[in-house]
């Protein structure tokens, strides 16, 4: 397995690192206050290039390789898991119309999105659907020429901000993804607030009440619709998920590290407790291996090998677990500081038990990786 | 290729995946159920790097892709010149 960086990779993860420490660290908790990203936020992270990181330069995009791309969202993550999401469904759609969009597609959508001129949205969970996601109840009837879409989406997130959404519905009974553009009569967002975590990404619940849409907004072709189309967009959710954990773990290590070194109990500054110090062992111990499936998907994902699914699967398992115990940690370490809003550990822990539940829960991952062990097993 | 090796390397990769020790040639993938959700994506990865060409579009059809015949075929058509 290569763990090496290359140097260009080494360069551009300073930038990213750069990037979060002034930019995003310093405001995600009022963020958070504000449940909301502020829009200048958005326009730096395209005026760097990061709201089309995936994307191929020839579409209009930054062309990043899959390890840059996971450093990006390493740090990303590590200053707010709120914007990593809105990065992360950025990636999710254009992946998707990268590899399942026509020609016309493509150009229509993709330079957009290269250049942050419009967020995208991927609405797949509904308000009675989540982890059996084939059996979403969003309907879609082809009549002249154009799709009328009918039905509810849940918890999306950037659904309050996006321009536009990869929908997945039914069609005769077959999956099918289509992209409805905002401003659609009979499409409908509602902003859902007061979450526990990942407050700031500007979730939403959409309506379609017969939103009709152009026939070739079909993306892909009816029955592939999960399969292939969310089946795409998922492995990259839940790849930059699983980074987005790594940064996040390393935002909880960095400051229980700090605070251990400021803080004295017992006459002495916490990090000499040898308790405290198998809390921030279990952190860089975790942290590493987390990074290393996640590069070790990475390298996969490059190469464009088959078994990158599942080890990207396990990797965001791993990854979000690791990032659960170390948040639970670095609150415990801060003690009633950790649980004010005077320090961010307490976000942490709210984002990082998100981090389980997106892009297909936990218990889903270990179904499909047990699973995968007893077919190999032989 | 021939027509062997290319199905002989279907029937491989499959084998990792399906736990079926006598799946036929003609055995339907996706429609007996046969493969979880994951599989889809995985079975394109596999083609495109194994047979080095992009499965796109206008190839989704369960036709190409339901058997180690029919991906055979799906393969040697892409191949073709």
């Amino acid at each position: 397995m290569r763990t090496e960086l290359t140097p260009e990779q080494s360069e551009q993860q300073e930038a990213f690192r750069a990037f979060a420490d002034e930019k995003i660290s310093p405001e995600a908790d009022q963020y958070d206050r504000d449940e909301r990203i502020p829009a200048e936020t958005l326009k730096r992270l395209a005026e760097k290039g990061y709201s089309g990181a995936t994307i191929p330069k020839e579409n209009g995009g930054s062309g990043m390789d899959m390890i840059t791309y996971g450093l990006l969202c390493e740090e990303i993550g590590r200053g707010s898991a709120s914007l990593l999401s809105l990065i992360t469904i950025q990636t999710m759609v254009s992946q998707a119309i990268l590899k399942w969009g026509d020609d016309s597609q493509k150009a229509q959508w993709l330079p957009k999105m290269g250049k942050g001129e419009i967020l995208c949205s991927f609405a797949l969970t509904e308000p009675e659907i989540g982890s059996d996601a084939k059996n979403v109840g969003t309907s879609a009837v082809l009549s002249d020429g154009t799709y009328l879409l009918n039905g509810r989406k849940k918890w999306i997130s950037g659904g309050q901000i996006a321009d536009l959404f990869l929908i997945i519905a039914q069609c005769d009974g077959a999956p099918a993804a289509f992209l409805v553009e905002r401003d659609t009569p009979g499409f409908f967002t509602e902003p859902i607030g007061d979450m526990m975590g990942f407050r700031s990404a500007m979730l939403a619940e959409i309506r379609m009440e017969d939103c009709r849409i152009p026939e070739e907004n079909l993306l892909g072709r009816i029955g592939f619709g999960f399969s292939h189309v969310a089946g795409t967009s998922l492995d990259f959710g839940r790849y930059s998920v699983a980074w987005g954990c790594v940064g996040l773990a390393r935002a909880c290590l960095e400051a229980s590290l700090d605070y251990t070194e400021k803080r004295k109990q017992f006459g002495v500054y916490l990090k000499e407790h040898q308790l405290i110090q198998g809390m921030i062992a279990d952190m860089i111990t975790n942290l590493k291996a987390a990074r290393m499936l996640c590069i070790h998907a990475g390298h996969l994902k490059d190469s464009g090998d088959p078994s990158v699914i599942m080890e990207t699967s396990v990797a965001k398992y791993f990854a979000s677990r690791i990032a659960v115990k170390a948040a639970m940690d670095a609150v415990q370490i801060h003690g009633a500081n950790g649980c004010s809003s005077q320090y961010p550990v307490q976000r942490y822990m709210r984002d990082a038990k998100v981090m389980e539940i997106i892009e297909g829960s936990n218990q889903i991952q270990q179904t499909l990786i047990a699973k995968y062990g007893y077919l190999i097993k032989d | 290729m021939t027509t062997n090796g290319t199905k002989e390397k279907i029937r491989s990769f499959l084998s990792k995946y399906i736990k079926k020790k006598d799946l036929k040639e003609e055995d339907e993938l996706f429609t007996s159920r046969l493969v979880n959700s994951m599989f889809a994506m995985q079975l394109v990865l596999f083609i495109e790097k194994e047979f080095s060409f992009k499965v796109e579009n206008e190839d989704l059809d369960l036709k190409n892709f339901n058997s180690i015949n029919a991906i055979s075929a799906f393969v040697e058509r892409k191949a073709a010149p």
